[in-house]
């Protein structure tokens, strides 16, 4: 269990002052003109030593991204944040913002910094209007504090610009973001080129989560080790879990990397409703990713390569709990519904797939399908999955495949006893 | 640098920018794909995904059109995961979208494509679109017919996004988005509005690359114009028929009908056409058309002012057989000749027809005849640019394309509405735009292209020179013309620079209403560009000051040096089809084929021995002219071809008189024109779709027309009635056919040197000059000198000249004519297309809302218009293009003839009327 001198997120539950003289008694902005004087190539080196990997669902490691951006490259540099925090069972990002604005603030001007840029632009989630009022707050105080801002005390010129999106869950793909930034339809980009190359503008991009950011100061300051004695191998750290659903006490909490699913849920949020042998499944990194049947959740680490190896993915680590009172073939239609509804519609499998995915699915909740149609919706799912323009059509897949892969049994089951009910229970209806 | 990599196990090799799919292409290796086209402007998307191939180490698959090979890659372009993959997405697809044979377009791509994946089975998923699997219903919420030319069947949309490609990147209309998200995308128009309502100009683009036929010509379609029933059975190239801008067309014929006209990929079109040019082909198929030869009837003499509406044409002519008409014809005009001599005789030719028959036109009126009496519209739009071009830079003809608006840093566009006039043209010019080009765009009328200018400038009617003499000032005030080039290749800049030293922008800010800060914004803009190019219209020509315009225009690109360069030139918008063709082939009174003029003695001994007759040494009249010597007496005979002087000629009761007063009339026409009804003989001629033959562009592009159709009755070709007249006139001609009236043209003319009927029967489009017979015409000439005695181009100042007729008390307004997008010239052809002339079926005037509202009248009731010349009854129109105290007509309506209004005052040198200014007062009808 994470101790408390390890924990990074000290206001995560806004008890504490989110002022920049709050942040500033836990540590914010302490040292931040030394950090910056050591260079930006010492601190992509810490960053990478640190073994932080990307917090929006990823994992891909920050440092490595960060250094990705050309050098000497007469383009402006962009640093965008992408805090456009929608992925279902997903809200950690929203309580940084909230309660600990500055250490996103203080991140950005690290990240900002190492890359070479002086603009930042904060993308949220349309729906984050307190968050939005909140963070420009904070930025406002940074700024008349000197912290950002031209000729700043930290000698690096630095803007930061909030930008609102306007509730389209595709916007919090990276580069359907910049699209919307810029002023367009948010609709996802074919890559390469990637954002590094041509992102923003047709600029050197690089495009991050809140929490990957708001880690960085702590990291530069306590020194890489610090970072990566924490966690499990090539999953070190601590996250910022969002454990919903079927559990006595729904929480935010910060973690140590790898802790055991059992262990979370337990500790953290007073367990699942009705004791742990009530659990069906849990779907742990937020609703894209496939769901694990109750026994591969007992022990399992809660962490990027231990959960892709169970064919699932630690995602934005919203661990959203599902008891047995529950109609898991319901849920996973449900998901698959606002991923149809979410399509930006621009490719095909995913515009016309996602739609038929929920179809299909909609009637094997009511047992209204044949046996053949389950391989058949896995086979559409496959064909979705690696074809689309981003990775939304994997994100409408994987739920499924996860369903057929550990339920197969419940929708067969489904499909059989409607037959009954079909046939024996119309003709004693009919007889009666 | 080339790039290297594996492509189904073969080593390839990659062009620079070429995608893995383009690589594919040229191996021979078949690619599906539905949202990338492989045409000129078109951007690969990558969003069907029908196009999907594996490269090794990728965990996706990558879209092949957008996707480009690196060195080292291995890609593999079919196997079982990739197939698999394409072969659900026209699954999906299809199962979503109408039947084949049920629905929109069984021919369309997508099948073609949907064969080519290997989809073999019905879909196996259900749709949830009503027309899915079947007929779309007639009720259909995605069916939108209120277009009249285009149906729009949504049903079978599979939002690929090439209509909006289309229509923003390609044509730049901005009518076309993709509105909505995820399974509900759909292409919309403007504001989800239907397609009749939106702004659409109907180009058609859209329809030219919808992959499935969800937009498609209602003209193949049935009456609900849900599924195509016509097929055609025969497809022909040729050239577009309307404007000068020469579109390149393929015209589907099925039972000797067009039905479908398509874009081909000529150097002036690329691939694009405007509304005219694919919707309005249905005039050659008019009941209308002229079928068998009329004689006038002896009870039925000519008057002028005769009632032409509505009479039976029966009542006026008699059927006659051919040799009876030509006879008529002939007989007519030799009696005038043998009594009065030449200078009795006269002719208008055609800017519509070909070059081989304007050639033997005006070889028939000065060999026949032995008069220089020979003119033709030309007159009437572009005479003055030519003598301006002519006297500054030796030539008449354009020294680079429009398409060279794709190299400039700055074009200015003065006195033309090319979105409407040249649409194809103005694509490129919108296209710069939007690629970051400065564009300038002034005139006296607001337009749509003013939305993509980076300096739109409104300026005051009729001032044409005082504001480039501005400009002029500005540039040499402030050293920002080119010292070098001008002291290599031009004269009399000190004479112009002391000319323009009055001109200050604020002197002249009164004048023309634009203030000195703009005027030097746009010099300096101008003039500082790396490339600069100049097009204009009938708006610097139409003027008594044309010429003064024009040459105001040459001084700008002669004292700045942006001319003969990629990217830089000096462009009339050419308004016909030929003009620039039958301007060459010598269809103008001053000069021989190629310009060569009538008053040398050498170059008309020259004529005079191909010919073998002597020929007038004296320049002939102009058209306005002709009209006036038959007035005075001087002229009794006419043979006219293709040309409606009744509809186009200013001031037009006095024209009308003038035909009415004529001794002998020969008109040769497609329909019975307002000029045809004044002849004596009508000889029922053969329209563009029928005939072989070469049309020159704007661009000086000699380009071929081929015949799709038969012509229609008893009528027969152009060229064969012109050789019938000449022989029944005495002389001995004998050609076998076009190629051979050709040959004879293209050795007297040194501009078709290297340029022979096979080769462009075979290239489709040759530029001349043409140093060699292998090697492309030169798009842009001047590259080192011009073609003047002392090879350098000539400055000449001009000086302020009001227009003649100003605005007065009785006639407070300011009465401009033109074209519109829908109706072609006088009408004769469009008004006849049932497309066409659905979207623009009313005579209207346009006035700005303001003055409407001002004056106290309501937009849509009807006004008398009147100017000293007389009035006519239209309906108002309430159109902010036009500035207050301006109104605008287009002179297509018969029933209310602008031409009637206009002021036949001619410009000096290059004696055209002044079509864009006269006074003229408005009441209520």
């Amino acid at each position: 269990m994470l101790s408390d001198k390890d924990r990074i997120f000290k206001n995560l539950y806004g008890q504490l002052d989110w002022s920049l003289a709050g942040a500033r008694s836990r540590g914010a902005w302490d040292g931040a003109k030394e950090l910056v004087e050591k260079g930006r190539e010492w601190i992509i080196e810490e960053v990478k030593a640190s073994g932080l990997r990307g917090r929006g669902g990823a994992g891909f490691p920050t440092g490595l991204k960060w250094s990705f951006m050309p050098k000497n490259d007469p383009r402006p540099s962009y640093l965008v944040i992408n805090a456009d925090e929608s992925e279902p069972g997903t809200c950690k990002d929203r309580e940084i913002m909230r309660h600990d604005p500055h250490l996103l603030i203080e991140g950005c001007l690290y990240a900002g910094f190492a890359m070479n840029a002086h603009t930042c632009y904060i993308y949220l989630r349309g729906e984050y209007i307190h968050e939005r009022i909140r963070l420009q707050a904070a930025v406002d105080e940074a700024y008349d504090a000197k912290l950002i801002g031209k000729n700043n005390i930290h000698g690096w010129d630095f803007d930061v610009y909030l930008h609102h999106g306007a509730g389209a869950y595709i916007c919090g793909e990276e580069t359907a973001l910049l699209e919307s930034l810029e002023g367009k339809k948010g609709q996802p980009r074919l890559k390469p080129p990637f954002p590094a190359n041509a992102g923003l503008w047709g600029a050197p991009t690089t495009v991050n989560n809140v929490e990957s950011v708001a880690v960085v100061p702590d990291i530069l300051r306590r020194g890489a080790p610090w970072f990566a004695a924490l966690g499990r191998p090539n999953n070190t750290g601590t996250k910022l879990f969002c454990i919903s659903g079927h559990v006595n006490e729904p929480c935010n909490v910060e973690e140590e990397m790898g802790i055991p699913l059992r262990e979370l849920i337990e500790k953290h949020a007073g367990g699942v409703r009705g004791g742990w042998d009530n659990l069906l499944a849990v779907i742990p990194g937020g609703s894209s990713v496939p769901c694990l049947p109750a026994e591969l959740c007992q022990e399992t680490p809660m962490d990027f390569d231990t959960l892709r190896d169970l064919k699932s993915g630690l995602g934005t680590a919203a661990v959203i709990v599902i008891d047995k009172s529950a109609d898991i073939i319901k849920a996973i239609a449900r998901i698959s519904y606002f991923y149809k509804h979410e399509s930006c519609g621009q490719c095909t499998p995913c515009r016309e797939g996602t739609g038929w995915m929920w179809r299909v699915l909609e009637r094997m909740a009511k047992g209204e399908s044949s046996p053949e149609e389950i391989d058949m919706l896995l086979d559409v799912t496959k064909q979705v999955e690696g074809h689309t323009i981003c990775a939304l059509g994997d994100a409408a897949a994987w739920p499924i495949q996860g369903l057929i892969r550990h339920f197969r049994h419940v929708i067969e089951e489904r499909i059989e006893s409607s037959k009954k009910v079909n046939t024996s229970d119309l003709r004693i209806m009919a007889a009666e | 640098m080339t790039v290297r990599f594996k492509l189904d196990g073969q080593e390839v090799t990659a062009k620079p920018g070429e995608t893995i799919w383009q690589v594919a292409q040229r191996e021979g290796t078949q690619i599906p794909h539905l949202c990338w086209l492989d045409q000129p402007g078109y951007r690969a998307d990558g969003n069907c995904r029908a196009c999907m191939v594996e490269i090794e180490g990728e965990r996706t698959l990558a879209a092949s059109c957008i996707r480009h090979p690196a060195d080292g890659m291995t890609v593999k372009s079919a196997g079982p995961r990739v197939e698999a993959s394409r072969k659900m997405v026209f699954e999906l697809l299809a199962a979503d979208m109408p039947a084949r044979e049920t629905g929109p377009d069984p021919e369309a791509t997508f099948w073609k494509q949907a064969d080519l994946a290997g989809l073999d089975h019905a879909p196996r998923y259900t749709g949830s679109r009503p027309g899915a699997n079947g007929s779309i219903p007639a009720d259909s919420i995605f069916r939108d017919a209120s277009h009249p030319s285009i149906a729009v069947n949504l049903d079978a949309c599979i939002a690929c996004g090439l209509c909006e490609r289309a229509c923003r990147e390609v044509q730049v209309n901005d009518v076309i988005g993709m509105g909505f998200r995820g399974h509900h995308a759909r292409p919309v128009f403007d504001f989800e509005d239907p397609m009749g309502h939106s702004t659409c100009v109907a180009c058609g683009e859209c329809v030219q690359v919808c992959p499935t036929g969800a937009l498609f010509e209602k003209t193949l379609m049935n009456g609900e114009a849900t599924q195509r029933t016509i097929h055609a059975d025969k497809s022909v190239d040729s050239v577009c028929p309307f404007c000068g801008v020469g579109c390149q067309t393929t015209v589907q014929v099925k039972d000797n009908r067009i039905v479908q006209v398509d874009g081909r990929h000529g150097p002036a079109n690329r691939g694009k056409l405007c509304v005219k040019g694919r919707f309005g082909f249905d005039y050659v198929m008019h009941p209308d058309r002229l079928t068998k030869p009329l004689i006038r009837r002896d009870d039925a003499p000519k008057s002028s002012g005769m009632k032409l509406d509505f009479v039976d044409r029966l009542s006026v002519f008699r059927e006659a057989t051919w040799e009876e008409a030509l006879d008529c014809a002939a007989s007519g005009l030799k009696q005038i000749f043998d009594r009065d001599g030449g200078a009795a005789m006269a002719g208008f030719g055609s800017a519509k027809g070909t070059n081989e028959e304007a050639y033997l036109f005006q070889k028939l009126i000065r060999q026949g005849f032995g008069t220089n009496n020979v003119d033709h519209c030309t007159r009437l739009c572009h005479a003055s640019s030519v003598a301006a071009l002519m006297e500054g830079v030796g030539s008449g003809a354009v020294s680079a394309p429009f398409t060279a608006a794709d190299d400039a840093d700055c074009i200015m566009i003065i006195g033309a509405r090319p979105e409407q006039n040249h649409p194809v043209a103005a694509t490129y010019f919108k296209q710069a735009a939007k690629r970051g080009t400065k564009l300038i765009v002034m005139d006296p009328r607001r337009q749509e292209l003013m939305r993509h200018a980076s300096h739109p400038v409104v300026f005051k009617p009729g001032t044409d020179v005082a504001l480039l003499n501005a400009m002029l000032n500005v540039i040499i005030s402030e050293n920002l013309h080119d010292e070098q080039y001008i002291q290599a290749n031009v004269s009399g800049f000190h004479a112009l620079s002391e000319k323009v030293k009055d001109f200050t922008p604020e002197a002249m800010e009164p004048v023309y209403g634009v203030s000195a800060d703009t005027i030097r914004d746009l010099a300096r803009t101008f003039a500082r560009a790396e490339r600069s190019i100049i097009f204009w219209g009938m708006g610097i020509s139409q003027h008594v000051h044309g010429t003064d315009n024009s040459r105001c225009l040459i001084a700008l690109a002669l004292v700045t040096g942006h001319v003969g360069r990629p990217g830089t030139g000096l462009h009339p918008l050419r308004g016909q089809n030929n003009v620039q063709g039958a301007s060459d082939a010598g269809l103008i009174p001053m000069v021989f084929p190629d310009y060569q003029p009538v008053e040398d003695p050498d170059i008309r001994a020259r004529y005079e021995d191909a010919w073998g007759r002597p020929l007038d040494p004296r320049k002939g009249l102009t058209v306005v002219e002709i009209v006036n010597a038959i007035h005075y007496g001087q002229i009794r005979g006419m043979y006219i071809l293709g040309e409606n002087p009744a509809m186009s000629d200013p001031d037009q009761s006095h024209a009308r008189a003038a035909l009415a007063k004529l001794e002998h009339l020969v008109v040769q026409d497609i329909f019975l024109t307002e000029t045809a009804w004044h002849a004596d003989v009508i000889l029922p001629a053969s329209s563009q779709a029928e005939k072989l033959g070469t049309y020159t562009n704007s661009n000086r592009q000699v380009q071929i027309g081929r015949p799709a159709l038969t012509p229609p009755g008893e009528a027969r070709q152009d060229w064969e009635l012109i050789v019938e007249l000449a022989r029944r006139i005495g002389l001995d001609w004998s050609y076998k056919d076009v190629p051979d009236v050709y040959a004879e043209m293209s050795a007297l003319m040194p501009s078709l040197n290297h340029i022979g009927w096979d080769r462009i029967e075979r290239e489709g489009s040759v530029t001349y000059p043409a140093g060699a017979d292998d090697r492309p015409g030169s798009e842009i000439i001047f590259y080192d000198g011009f073609p003047t005695s002392d090879g350098r181009g000539k400055l000449v100042p001009a000086d302020l000249l009001p227009p003649d007729e100003l605005p007065d008390e009785d006639y407070p307004l300011v009465l401009t004519t033109g074209r519109m997008l829908e109706h072609w010239h006088t009408g004769a052809m469009t008004r006849r297309s049932i497309a066409l002339n659905a979207q623009e079926p009313k005579a209207v005037v346009s006035m700005h809302p303001k003055d409407i509202g001002r004056m106290g009248f309501s937009r849509g009731q009807m006004v008398k218009v009147e100017t000293r010349r007389g009035g006519i009854t239209l309906t108002l129109r309430a159109d902010r293009d036009v500035t207050q105290g301006m109104l605008f007509i287009p002179f297509c309506y018969g029933e209310a003839p602008a031409n009637i209004l206009t002021n036949p005052q001619l410009d000096p040198f290059g004696k055209i009327p002044e079509f864009k200014f006269c006074a003229a007062r408005i009441v209520s009808a």
